[in-house]
């Protein structure tokens, strides 16, 4: 397992390629948090959203926030969500909009893994309810669209050393959740056959 | 710490706001020692990775003052309410009621709550039966105790009911649980408390299953038979392999507490409520003189 620094958003898509299901990650520069409703709003809604998703890592979220000024909001605490309620998103993110990364946590089911490969996408895996940490990786909240959706808005936030991720689904049809799903469903078997 | 007013509403409605931000910040001691431990004895790269994370998050949050978890969670209050308690419990509720509106404005918190059909946000964590309140009356007794259990999402969306059938005993019980983990992986974000609630009826068993999870990690039911139950389901859960933040590893869970009430001859519910990881949970005591006495041990 490598250990690797990624700069979002990504133009190369060796950035991507060179992970595997497993390695650590920490990543600088800007990432975009969105959640349930922002997705809802784009897909099912059919509205164009208001900032460039290219090559983009976006971040299961709905923040604690504080409002300063019009657009202008104070980061108090920033967490992350179940990723698997959004993952019929994930082709559209990819062949619409270009994403390059989806993180969050808990994982995503094994429909994610085909679409991320074909397109060259990763998920991350992040440590959920480790908000107060993530909060101090973020350095500041640069943009905010659709608050009227507020908390599930579309957010561009400024990250150092955000993380440590876990490449949970590569784009090489890697995924650590099949992996140890897989092997739990055996164990089970094994412990039935004792009870 | 303890506080003394006079206003039996208004030390309820302090101790509710006090103990809501209080139980987002700091979690309880057996829970550190319980992360501490899971650190210690984690083999996987992946499962260490996130022991350490967490670790490092909940010495963060203290430093910071932040909270542990974005995720301010639905509240949650257990109340015991001494018979002789001058309150009536109508009036605790709206002092709870206005206690979590207050934390949630003042701090501020994430508004968590929203109509179940139009998902438009009621306010500030407070809406149509909501805080969720469990009572308990006890005789003889003039004091009120207050858990305050605010619980996430994530976790809570982990929840399963299975009405077993006699013929299933024990087995049965201990398939559903097992299954029901497996099947959650990383979702609750595991290593968490794993509550089960065995008997009563349907909803009774759920509602056993939430009283467990806000038990101290460490605690064991006082029936020898309940408690064999828990260490047999902690040990098997364990061996599964689904790790911390379901990334694979040794530690899967920190404790499975069970609750049980007699039940029908034709019934043998079983409800799985999974806690994650930050089980966060404050405690406070109001006597009948209003003064206020704070325990996050509890």
């Amino acid at each position: 397992m490598a250990t690797h620094e990624v700069r979002f958003p990504v133009t190369d898509p060796a950035e991507i390629l060179k992970l595997r299901a497993g390695d650590e990650v920490v990543v600088q520069g800007h990432i975009i948090g969105i959640r349930d409703r922002t997705q809802i709003r784009i897909f099912d809604q059919g509205i164009e959203p208001p900032m460039d998703l290219s090559g983009a890592f976006l971040l299961h979220t709905a923040p604690n926030v504080r409002k300063l000024g019009p657009g202008k909001y104070e980061k108090l605490c920033i967490g992350t969500t179940t990723s698997a309620r959004m993952v019929r998103f994930t082709e559209g993110l990819g062949v619409q909009y270009g994403v390059r990364a989806i993180c969050g946590k808990g994982g995503f089911p094994d429909e994610a893994i085909e679409p991320m490969q074909r397109l060259g996408m990763v998920y991350f895996a992040i440590v959920g309810g480790a908000a107060a940490l993530e909060t101090t990786q973020i350095e500041e909240i640069e943009e905010v669209a659709w608050e009227e959706l507020m908390p599930e808005c579309l957010w561009k936030f400024r990250v150092k050393d955000f993380g440590p991720l876990t490449v949970g689904i590569d784009a090489h049809g890697g995924s650590l959740y099949r992996d140890v799903q897989s092997r739990a469903l055996e164990k089970l078997e094994e412990i039935y056959a004792r009870l | 710490m303890s506080v003394v007013t006079t206003d039996l509403d208004t030390a309820v409605a302090d101790a509710a706001a006090h103990l809501y931000v209080w139980a987002l910040k700091d979690i309880p001691q057996d829970l550190r020692d319980a992360l501490r431990d899971a650190a210690g004895r984690e083999t996987s790269v992946t499962g260490q990775r996130v022991l350490q994370t967490i670790l490092r998050n909940v010495s963060v949050a203290e430093d910071e003052k932040n909270l542990v978890c974005q995720d301010t969670g639905i509240a949650v209050y257990y109340c015991k309410v001494g018979e002789h308690f001058p309150l009536h419990p109508a009036r605790i509720y709206a002092a709870l009621r206005e206690g979590t509106e207050r934390a949630t404005v003042e701090h501020p918190l994430r508004s968590n709550t929203v109509h179940t059909l139009t998902r438009e946000n009621t306010g500030p964590n407070v809406g149509f039966r909501v805080p969720i309140v469990h009572w308990d009356f006890v005789p003889d007794w003039d004091g009120l105790d207050v858990k305050c259990v605010p619980k996430g999402s994530g976790s809570e969306n982990m929840s399963f009911l299975k009405m077993c059938v006699p013929a299933d005993g024990v087995t049965g019980i201990k398939k559903f649980v097992l299954e029901s983990i497996v099947g959650a992986g990383g979702k609750p974000c595991p290593p968490g408390i794993v509550g089960v609630g065995i008997g009563g009826s349907a909803d009774y068993a759920m509602h056993l299953a939430k009283e467990a999870i806000a038990r101290p990690v460490g605690t064991h039911n006082p029936d020898p038979l309940v408690a064999e139950l828990e260490q047999d389901l902690y040990e098997l859960l364990n061996e599964t392999g689904v790790g911390p933040m379901g990334l694979g590893g040794d530690v899967t869970v920190l404790s499975v507490h069970v609750e049980h009430a007699d039940t029908h001859m034709t019934l043998n519910p079983v409800a799985v409520n999974y806690q994650c990881w930050a089980a966060r949970r404050a405690s406070a005591h109001v006597a009948a003189d209003g003064t206020v006495a704070f325990e996050r041990d509890a």
